[in-house]
């Protein structure tokens, strides 16, 4: 049986603004024009100050590979949400990374 | 206690079989368009990987339709409400407009109205050791049922007031809306670690010797330490600290301002040390 494909996940960073708005813009273009089906998402800290149940489904999913920011940020979100992360749960970094590496990494 | 509960409405692009894909070039400026205004949007594509599960509320699926007809879906276990709407000839403000008009009266959180300002524990490094409890003046921290630190008053933090960060000797806690690093959640690297003098700088910073007083386990000492401090002095103190840390950019002027008073902050410092006395000395040793 082949593996199922990983779910991927965009963060938007809406309430602040801290990803750089060249790169979160790109990424999502590039993903909107893959084809690929994904899940984004307004703003995963946002989630995680409420403890959105919906944190529990993503992490739920399997493999999940997901564009936000700092990967021990984004892990620590999950986890103080009650949703921790999986091993094999990827985080990419829109802060840090091109849009190019981002997107090659969550299509790979 | 936490009160930004209104969870926004889950949005599917739906570009599936029966639909017509989108125009390439206006399909991210609708999704960025909706995620700016806080939805969640799924994109749903021909043969796409799987999506999040369903949740418990109401579901909004937009798509190019065949007729510009939207079928009508139902959840086949009945529980989530599908509303599919044709998006044929509108653009992105019309787009908007859709689907504020399909949420209605139903309130959700929204950016640039509230920031979602916290602390965020990474337990990888965190040591328990209660320091960040015993700190923090605004009751964000408390303790779990198994005598761990955790964050439990996520609402009280002060927004842009990264201060606990800096007590704490482990470098565990991030504020992920942060600027810069380590305290942003990047990799903490050796110079990090080590900056055992920061803490103690910003301790004595904070008006009164909170800190001071917090680590003196004696009663005799703590009574001297309100005797030697009046008020006066105190919020002098303060004010010093305001300046300081205002001018270093690194704790917001309406923080300080608003701490409690001289007698709250020892009254408060008293029961955050016994929380976290009570915690320490309930781990094994």
């Amino acid at each position: 049986m082949p593996d199922s494909p990983p779910t991927l996940l965009y963060c938007r960073c809406a309430y602040a603004q801290v990803v750089p708005t060249g790169v979160k813009n790109e990424v999502l273009q590039r993903l909107c024009d893959s084809g690929a089906s994904f899940e984004s998402v307004s703003d995963l800290c946002e989630m995680a100050a409420h403890r959105d149940p919906r944190l529990t489904a993503l992490a739920a999913c399997g493999k999940l590979r997901i564009a936000a920011c700092y990967p021990r940020a984004v892990k620590g979100l999950f986890q103080q949400a009650g949703a921790p992360l999986s091993e094999d749960a990827e985080v990419h970094n829109m802060r840090t990374d091109t849009a190019e590496q981002i997107v090659q990494q969550l299509l790979a | 206690m936490i009160t930004h509960t209104h969870r926004p409405l889950r949005v599917v692009l739906y570009e599936g079989q029966g639909a017509i894909p989108l125009p390439a070039e206006s399909r991210a400026k609708v999704m960025g368009a909706l995620l700016d205004k806080g939805y969640a949007v799924t994109r749903a594509s021909a043969g796409g990987t799987p999506a999040m599960p369903h949740d418990d509320r109401s579901l909004l699926v937009l798509g190019l339709f065949p007729e510009q007809k939207a079928p009508q879906i139902e959840d086949a276990s009945g529980q989530v409400k599908i509303d599919t709407r044709d998006i044929s000839g509108l653009d992105v403000e019309g787009i908007l407009g859709l689907v504020e008009k399909s949420r209605g009266s139903t309130t959700m959180n929204e950016p640039g109205k509230w920031k979602p300002w916290f602390p965020v524990i990474d337990y990888t490094r965190c040591t328990n050791c209660m320091q960040c409890l015993s700190f923090c003046l605004f009751d964000v921290y408390g303790v779990s049922a198994d005598h761990k630190i955790q964050v439990q008053n996520n609402d009280n933090c002060k927004t842009n007031c990264p201060a606990c960060s800096r007590v704490c000797p482990e470098v565990a806690i991030m504020f992920p809306k942060y600027q810069a690093s380590p305290i942003n959640g990047d990799e903490v690297n050796a110079t990090d670690a080590g900056r055992e003098k920061i803490k103690v700088d910003i301790s004595s910073l904070l008006g009164g010797d909170i800190y001071s007083a917090l680590k003196d386990r004696s009663a005799a000492a703590k009574s001297r330490f309100s005797k030697e401090r009046s008020p006066d002095k105190a919020l002098d103190e303060r004010k010093k600290c305001l300046t300081k840390l205002v001018g270093d950019g690194f704790i917001p002027a309406d923080v300080l301002a608003s701490l409690p008073s001289p007698d709250e902050i020892l009254r408060k410092a008293a029961v955050a040390k016994a929380k976290a006395q009570a915690a320490l000395d309930a781990q094994p040793s």
